[in-house]
């Protein structure tokens, strides 16, 4: 695979215990791309993402991985669970953890990484939030620290998984401008499950649909434009 | 009663020793385990190991070695149930539990009969504690603590967060099994002295009452420590002077000490 290439599926069937959800899928994410997948419930949007994270092998086909990406240098952002929500932690030692993909064998975090983990803190705005309690923030500031432990976790791809559930309209406007700064000024490429197409297509540069009828792969004016765009787009409003 | 004194029984030497390292493994495995929302799991293994403690004792074989490998598969059969999303895993637990309950007290009254045995299984002795137990805590807790010494990092965040740490790499459900293991053998070494019925407090308590004074990881998991082994000193230097119960004694002071953590948190707000 080429050296800008970071996932490429070739046809490519998921699903769990014998059943797909989803079926002969062709789909090359590169560096610096923009992808939105939107698609109905259980059409298996969340099952094409753990196929990406290399969570599940496919039933049938070919998903290749950069070998970057083999040794957990994913920049994921998992919906939040419900034991999140209270944790006591604090926003440093959140942000950390995402190092520790690349401690390999040592047990302790070096120096190098601890000035990353502060990197990435001021690069989302969150650096005075260091010694705060995770359960004492806002969805969006816990959002940022996510976020900020997923740009740890990785330097060229981040995975996304319905990031604005449950911030106000303002928190989700503030993600979608550090999403598209990423992307545009650092080249991360961003992988996004969304049910927020409106504001997820002025972004996005491509849109995957994934639906019960097939799937649909192009710009965001083409799938607009496309029977399917259009379909999903009164079902929205 | 002077409390040197306690000290000069070798049964209260065991006790204490064993007692001490019994709940700090166990302060430190709650924590992840109440955080992770695995406190069920603690409550449906001590259910089991009472079960297994009485059929140990009706075939007469010794009692650790029979209930240790039956409550480690016990946990791994909940662990995996509690994971699986189709599973109504609270459900399963407490299936478990009372079943556990029921077939123990029915070997009890088939064999030896209702004695004072079933008494002490449920709500513990102090008089319990044997040399070999002794020494099993002393293993057990070295392992616990190597655990959380070296593997302090990962094992936040798996607790923190599954799903990144499985797809960062980490092999989530090897730790979640070594958890499993060392708590199903907390559970089965503090169970006759603690009790079957109180012993997963001892898992916990302190985690809940650390999480409402401190707000960082690393101070949770010390806070746990330090208070699980107070109150357990406490709760045993109680019991001695006033003759009440080990098991209830410790507990109500980790209730005690819980309590004033929440009157703590609810003051500093």
């Amino acid at each position: 695979m080429g050296c800008n290439e970071l996932i490429v599926c070739e046809n490519v069937s998921l699903g769990y215990e014998g059943q797909s959800v989803l079926t002969g899928l062709n789909l090359t994410i590169r560096a610096g791309d923009y992808l939105c997948i939107v698609g109905d419930n259980g059409s298996g949007k969340s099952t094409l993402l753990r196929g990406l994270l290399g969570l599940i092998a496919p039933q049938s086909g070919t998903i290749r991985r950069a070998s970057e990406l083999e040794k957990g240098a994913v920049g994921y952002l998992p919906q939040q669970t419900k034991a999140q929500k209270d944790f006591p932690a604090t926003v440093f030692e959140v942000v950390l953890s995402g190092c520790l993909n690349r401690k390999g064998m040592r047990f302790f975090y070096t120096a190098a990484q601890k000035s990353e983990a502060l990197m990435n803190m001021g690069k989302l705005g969150i650096l005075e939030l260091k010694g705060q309690s995770y359960r004492d923030l806002s969805g969006g500031q816990q959002q940022r620290v996510l976020l900020a432990r997923a740009l740890c976790a990785a330097s060229r791809l981040l995975i996304l998984d319905e990031p604005i559930t449950g911030l106000d309209p303002a928190a989700a406007q503030d993600l979608y401008k550090t999403l598209t700064y990423l992307n545009e000024k650092e080249g991360m490429a961003v992988v996004m499950v969304t049910h927020d197409l409106k504001a997820s297509l002025r972004s996005a540069r491509t849109v995957l649909h994934i639906g019960r009828r097939g799937t649909f792969l192009g710009t965001p004016a083409e799938y607009l434009a496309s029977p399917m765009g259009r379909r999903f787009q009164e079902e929205q409003s | 009663m002077n409390i040197l004194q306690m000290f000069s029984y070798p049964f209260m030497q065991r006790a204490l020793i064993a007692g001490v390292l019994v709940s700090l493994c166990a302060a430190l495995l709650g924590v992840s385990l109440v955080l992770k929302r695995y406190s069920m799991i603690g409550d449906g293994l001590s259910h089991v190991s009472f079960g297994a403690l009485a059929i140990a004792v009706a075939l007469r074989v010794a009692p650790l070695w029979f209930s240790i490998p039956v409550v480690i598969l016990a946990a791994f059969l909940l662990l995996r149930v509690a994971d699986n999303p189709r599973w109504n895993s609270d459900a399963a637990i407490a299936v478990m539990s009372a079943s556990s309950l029921a077939i123990g007290i029915l070997v009890i009254s088939l064999t030896t009969g209702m004695t004072t045995d079933v008494d002490n299984y449920m709500f513990g002795s102090v008089l319990a504690m044997t040399k070999t137990d002794v020494a099993l805590a002393v293993v057990l807790c070295a392992a616990v603590l190597m655990l959380f010494i070296l593997f302090y990092h990962k094992l936040f965040a798996i607790t923190f967060d599954e799903n990144f740490s499985r797809a960062t790499g980490l092999k989530v459900s090897r730790y979640n099994t070594l958890l499993a293991i060392l708590t199903a053998l907390t559970i089965v070494l503090g169970m006759r002295m603690m009790g079957a019925m109180l012993i997963s407090s001892l898992v916990i308590f302190p985690a809940l009452t650390a999480m409402r004074l401190f707000r960082s990881f690393r101070g949770v998991v010390v806070c746990a420590a330090v208070t699980s082994v107070l109150c357990f000193c406490a709760g045993l230097t109680i019991s001695f002077a006033f003759s009440t119960p080990v098991g209830a004694t410790v507990v109500a002071a980790n209730l005690t000490l819980f309590l004033l953590s929440c009157l703590f948190r609810l003051l500093r707000r």
